[in-house]
């Protein structure tokens, strides 16, 4: 017999937590299939949202910009904070006062990253200026006003914020090596380079496949970093899906599109956790099996 | 020249003195095994040998040359670890030749290699699979094999056979000896186990709080042992050990053990007449009292008693029991036939030929 705080404890906030996941996902993709423009309606208009949004350029080019902001954003944080890590395992003094600098970003609010970078990055007041101020006056970088340059800008700001976090990951993960397999490879003779590419890198991968899903989700689902570094712009070059939906939600009052676009945004993060739930499902069969 | 040399070793962490100055000559094929309780610094010293942590003062020398500066891979070694520490993500194949590859050696030269060590250590059939995928004491194996691979001047094992479970330990503990025996490497073997260092090793070092005890032939560990120390830590159960009185009466050497009533008085070997009027602590091997038909295979010095049986515990092959001798505590080996209650008044045999004396103040052996 269960005593009544401990039902509480459970079936409180599992039951909040339904409500507001599962009832609200259902719910979007009800409204999905519909007719609903400013106000929800219950007219069935089966996947007609979907094929027009599929079929707008703003979703095109947003789609596409995923690909280049995730691939670049993923990659870039997971290298920056790789070397990071192993930077700081190197039993360097001062260690946890560059530990708490590198994971501070993580603290900060997208909004002000976004903020903060578009000042830096503002040819007439950032960088730039600051160069051709010092005397070089030819210098340019103006990537956040360039069409085809403007999704780096983001992935930059992106990669600042995230990258920490990735090396407070990864630093657990080496400083978790055996110690004795770091003694063993040093006896058989592996230099610095082989020691890490060879020993301690392969035992670490189950650590950067949790870093590489857990950034695959933000970079999906990153919004505000956007709306505050360039709003989508120049024009609509750092379109992504979620200021897509945002978009036809809010700023076209067409919420039937906005939920088919939301869904499809889904439908994405589920390509991604499905295989890792799958590839972990795998893993722990094998580690039964052996 | 000797297969390693070591002189004035010393290790300090901070305020902590882990190693006391180690001086210590391994000649070619022998087995050392360096013994001792936990936190004795005997791993720190394995390490130090290895090369993994520089010594606070003192010399390494391996094959007669001076290796303080030299890298481990450098000091023609090979290390066998607790953990076995296999490369996870490499095949049994790779983790035997990582050491040759890092080396250069050429790739037929490699197959050679590793087709020679895998007959040796019956381990062919599990080249190409992953560490994950063996048993402990395939893993034991493959980690032996790695370090073999390489033809070492040294083999350093740091407790290879503590994580295997109590049958497989024995069977492994067989094995390295009959390893040893073929090849005639040289070894130093780390553990805290009595057992092994009595079975396995040509000589024992026995380290406690950083220093050697006493480093000589399984043999002499264990019948003469350097001091009360060393007495009470090899064997099991260990060595008695009783405060007792030697006296001289009408040429009769005895040690007295316990006062009044309870006082018990044991002929000693003529040889003892030295020390007469010393107070000492007696030791006694658990095997030197039996039950008291027990024939020593002499006839000298042989003395029965009968004792109060406090407990006993059978093991099968024999029992052990636990009498007080002159109102001091005492274990026994007796025949598993013989069977004594707690409570019981037993009769008991004495062999006084292995009786060690020493000193009260310092523990060191004195005759």
């Amino acid at each position: 017999m269960r005593r009544a705080p401990e039902l509480l404890v459970i079936w409180v906030p599992l039951l909040l937590a339904a409500a507001h996941i599962v009832v609200f996902t259902a719910w979007t993709v009800w409204i999905s299939f519909t007719a609903s423009t400013l106000m929800p309606v219950s007219e069935f208009v089966g996947l007609r949202n979907y094929t027009s949004v599929l079929a707008t350029r703003n979703w095109k080019i947003a789609f596409d910009n995923l690909f280049i902001f995730g691939g670049g954003f993923v990659a870039f944080t997971m290298l920056t904070g790789l070397l990071l890590a192993i930077l700081i395992d190197q039993r360097i003094r001062g260690e946890n006062v560059l530990r708490s600098i590198f994971l501070y970003p993580m603290a900060v609010s997208f909004v002000v990253t976004g903020v903060v970078w578009s000042w830096l990055l503002n040819p007439g007041m950032g960088v730039q200026k600051l160069v051709n101020d010092l005397g070089w006056a030819g210098f340019r970088f103006d990537w956040i006003v360039d069409r085809e340059m403007a999704i780096w800008t983001i992935v930059l700001a992106g990669v600042w914020q995230a990258a920490g976090f990735a090396m407070a990951l990864l630093l657990a993960g080496l400083r978790s090596v055996e110690p004795d397999l770091i003694k063993a490879a040093q006896i058989d003779g592996a230099g610095p380079l082989r020691m890490y590419t060879r020993v301690i890198l392969p035992t670490l991968w189950p650590i950067m496949v949790a870093v590489l899903v857990i950034l695959l989700q933000m970079a999906i689902t990153t919004f505000d970093l956007v709306r505050a570094l360039t709003g989508g712009g120049p024009g609509i070059a750092t379109q992504l899906p979620a200021l897509v939906v945002y978009d036809f939600m809010f700023q076209r009052g067409q919420i039937g599109r906005g939920a088919a676009a939301a869904v499809l945004m889904l439908l994405t993060l589920l390509g991604v956790l499905v295989p890792h739930a799958l590839f972990k499902y795998a893993r722990r069969r094998r580690a039964a099996n052996a | 020249m000797s297969a390693l040399s070591l002189s004035g070793i010393t290790k300090s962490f901070g305020a902590m003195s882990v190693l006391k100055g180690i001086d210590m000559k391994i000649e070619n094929g022998e087995f050392t095994v360096l013994v001792g309780p936990s936190g004795c610094g005997k791993s720190t010293l394995l390490n130090i040998i290895a090369g993994l942590e520089p010594p606070t003062a003192g010399t390494i020398e391996i094959g007669g040359r001076v290796v303080n500066d030299i890298a481990p891979k450098d000091r023609n070694i090979a290390m066998v670890f607790q953990t076995y520490a296999l490369y996870p993500s490499m095949t049994v194949r790779q983790n035997i030749t990582f050491g040759l590859e890092c080396r250069n050696v050429p790739k037929g030269e490699r197959e050679a290699a590793v087709t020679r060590v895998a007959a040796l250590l019956q381990i062919e059939k599990l080249l190409d699979r992953k560490p994950s995928q063996l048993s402990g004491g395939q893993r034991q194996r493959v980690a032996m094999g790695r370090a073999l691979v390489r033809d070492p001047l040294l083999f350093l094992f740091d407790e290879p056979l503590s994580n295997l479970d109590a049958k497989l330990r024995v069977e492994m503990r067989m094995e390295i000896k009959q390893l040893h025996q073929r090849i005639r490497s040289t070894n130093v073997y780390v553990t805290h186990d009595q057992i092994e260092a009595m079975t396995m090793a040509t000589r024992i070092a026995v380290m406690h709080q950083g220093e050697i005890q006493q480093f000589a032939d399984p043999d002499t560990v264990y019948n003469r042992p350097a001091n009360l120390f060393v007495a009470r830590f090899m064997g099991a159960p260990p060595m008695n050990t009783l405060p007792a009185r030697i006296e001289t009466a009408a040429g009769v050497v005895r040690a007295v053990i316990g006062q009044g009533d309870a006082a018990v008085a044991l002929p000693l070997p003529a040889t003892f007449a030295a020390q007469t009027g010393r107070e000492v602590v007696l030791g006694l091997r658990p095997e030197c009292i039996a039950e008291e038909d027990r024939r020593f295979g002499h006839g000298g010095e042989r003395v029965t008693l009968e004792l109060p049986v406090e407990m006993t515990e059978p093991t099968g092959a024999e029992t052990i029991v636990l009498a007080r001798l002159g109102g001091e505590r005492a274990l026994a080996r007796v025949s598993p036939d013989v069977r004594l209650q707690p409570g019981d008044r037993g009769r008991f045999a004495l062999d006084m030929r292995r009786v060690c004396l020493f000193d009260p103040g310092t523990g060191a052996l004195i005759a």
